[in-house]
């Protein structure tokens, strides 16, 4: 059984009178311990399709099986458990809380799944050991680089040990140094953990990193490449 | 499962950041609660000092009065015609089975000189009943016997005013003082009533037997003249019978005819404190009632910050979301916060309420009294504010579309 299995999937937006066909008919699997890379011109529809993967919206029409779960059927707060304990999320602008350490911000998910007070700070400090960062779990968002606050947010995505990570142009705002080191970072995760990537790039060198890519067109997911 | 003492954390935490914002919210509630705490103690202080004079002034008291004159096609008022005795008095404690006792008094002003002291007062000239219709005490010495009125002795009871006045610390029970140039001496003491519901000090007294007042003092136009008569019901149900009993009674003594008015006046005393007691518990209600108004704008005060708070937060509501937060947890978020508010505030309003009180009693000199009732009444309050202006906000937040609340700028 695929971890992610698409079958059919449309989304329709309603602007005013205007029907807009964000995606129309994708079907896709994805399997456990994937590396794939997402690319297509802004209006593609990637970034609708990586919403539905990520359960933040719900497809019009379609299935979408994940681990063997049909999301569709599920209301609001089961989808906040299933972000909770499956997904994880990794933005371009990093999306950390402000004026909150480092620490606290990877312990968030482990707080809204109900972990208690020690354990959660012990994990949450192995997570940010993994991406290179201990002993900076005291430092606020405002006190570490760009690509440090990646590292935090990608900490955040891993501490749950959910088996999927959702990045949306998570290099978007970093120098091609730091970017490479990210990169690198995800790589590793996936090679050694076994986790699941799945990222949004407009950047050939950045999806170079990934095993497999997929090409989204008006709507449409006109390539499914393996890379070499 | 919603991890309260972390949402708790959360929530001070979000207050810090805006301090100045925090605080003027919460001044909203701290006016609002001071107020309502304050209105309440100056209520309370009103409704106890009537309740107190109620007492003082004697339980289950009728006065009645004199008719009024007519002189010339001029009616003079109420008092002025002399038409009661002390035979009608009688009359009416052996006749009315709903009167408990009565007390005739014969009063007027006089000078009373003590060595080098004197002193005006009023000298109420009375029988030994009027101890027991005032529920007066005596604090020293003795009250009148019944034979110190039958033989109009030379005999008077002094209070504190009086005795303040003329003896300053000295015990005046056994000394002579002179009344009108006559010679009295003092038998006993009354003890200390403070004021009447009018503001009259009560302890400015002096009682004497009411015959030697008739005799001796005041004299009168025809023998056994009372100003007024003093009566005590039974109890508070006996007075509306009392009333009619007196009525009736004192109709026939004077001979009235069925269509002829009244020649005397029967008030009770206690009926009318009772609705001033009763206007005052109105007053208390009405003050706190506008006090409350001030609560409610705060409020109102705190569901306007909430609201931008949540907008202002919109993107970190979007993370939570993205990250497992359930609608409850987003609710509580914003609901606990705004109860911090309110129950801080609170707590400064009790202060400032408490407080504010004390500072009215000592520059205005109103009998205030904060009643532990008002306190918990206002926390409540305050908390209720929290929970009902924080919720609207909060339900709000807890509706935001994850995906447009992430993009938000």
């Amino acid at each position: 059984m695929p971890l992610i299995e698409i079958s059919n999937v449309s989304k329709v937006y309603k602007i005013g009178d205007i029907e807009v066909n964000a995606l129309s008919g994708v079907s896709i699997d994805i399997g456990r311990g994937e590396f794939a890379s997402v690319m297509g011109p802004s209006g593609s529809g990637k970034s609708t399709f990586m919403n539905i993967i990520g359960c933040l919206d719900k497809p019009t029409s379609g299935t979408y099986m994940l681990e063997g779960t049909d999301v569709g059927g599920l209301g609001r707060d089961e989808l906040a458990a299933i972000r909770n304990s499956k997904l994880g999320f990794v933005f371009q602008g990093f999306n950390l809380l402000p004026r909150t350490s480092a620490l606290e911000n990877v312990e968030l998910p482990l707080i809204y799944g109900g972990v208690q007070a020690k354990e959660r700070s012990e994990r949450a400090m192995a997570a940010l050991k993994k991406v290179g960062l201990g002993g900076r779990e005291r430092h606020h968002p405002n006190q570490l680089s760009g690509g440090q606050q990646q590292r935090v947010a990608i900490a955040r995505a891993l501490v749950n040990e959910a088996p999927i990570i959702l990045a949306d142009e998570p290099t978007g705002n970093l120098d091609t140094k730091t970017s490479v080191e990210i990169m690198e970072l995800f790589t590793r995760l996936n090679a050694e953990s076994g986790i699941t990537i799945i990222l949004v790039t407009h950047e050939p060198d950045i999806a170079a990193f990934s095993k497999r890519v997929l090409r989204f067109l008006d709507g449409q997911l006109k390539a499914d490449e393996a890379n070499a | 499962m919603i991890n309260i003492p972390w949402t708790g954390r959360l929530a001070f935490r979000a207050l810090r950041v805006n301090k100045m914002r925090s605080a003027l919210t919460m001044l909203g509630i701290i006016i609002g609660v001071g107020a309502v705490i304050t209105m309440l103690a100056v209520g309370t202080g009103a409704s106890r000092q009537i309740a107190a004079q109620v007492q003082s002034m004697g339980s289950n008291l009728l006065i009645i009065l004199p008719g009024s004159t007519t002189s010339g096609g001029l009616r003079m008022g109420a008092g002025t015609q002399p038409t009661l005795t002390m035979a009608d008095a009688d009359a009416i404690l052996r006749e009315s089975p709903a009167v408990a006792d009565v007390a005739p008094v014969l009063s007027g002003s006089a000078q009373v000189v003590y060595g080098n002291q004197n002193w005006s007062t009023v000298i109420t000239g009375t029988t030994p009943s009027m101890i027991n219709v005032r529920d007066w005490q005596i604090a020293s010495g003795r009250s009148f016997t019944p034979d110190d009125v039958k033989n109009a002795l030379k005999v008077c009871i002094l209070g504190q005013t009086v005795i303040d006045n003329l003896f300053g610390d000295a015990d005046p029970v056994g000394k002579t003082v002179n009344i009108m140039n006559v010679p009295f001496t003092v038998i006993g003491a009354l003890a200390p009533k403070g004021q009447s519901t009018m503001g009259q000090d009560q302890d400015d007294t002096i009682y004497v037997p009411v015959t030697t007042a008739q005799k001796k003092l005041f004299g009168t136009p025809f023998p056994g003249m009372v100003r007024i008569i003093l009566v005590k019901a039974k109890s508070a149900d006996e007075l509306n019978n009392a009333q009619s009993d007196i009525t009736g009674i004192l109709r026939q003594r004077h001979h009235i005819g069925p269509k002829q008015d009244d020649d005397f006046t029967v008030r009770n005393l206690t009926q009318m404190m009772q609705m001033a007691e009763q206007s005052t518990k109105i007053m208390t209600l009405l003050l706190g009632a506008i006090a409350s108004v001030s609560l409610l704008v705060g409020g109102i005060g705190i569901m306007n910050i909430m609201l931008v708070s949540v907008t202002e937060r919109t993107r970190e509501i979007g993370i939570r979301m993205a990250i497992g937060a359930k609608t409850w947890d987003i609710r509580l978020q914003f609901i606990i916060e705004a109860l911090i508010l309110s129950m801080l505030g609170g707590i400064a309003g009790i202060i400032l309420g408490v407080g504010g009180s004390k500072v009215l009693s000592a520059i205005a000199g109103w009998p205030v009294a904060v009643s532990p009732l008002s306190i918990f009444l206002a926390v409540g309050f305050s908390a209720a504010v929290g929970i009902f202006f924080g919720f609207y906000p909060a339900y709000k937040a807890s509706l935001l579309n994850p995906i447009d609340a992430l993009r938000y700028e």
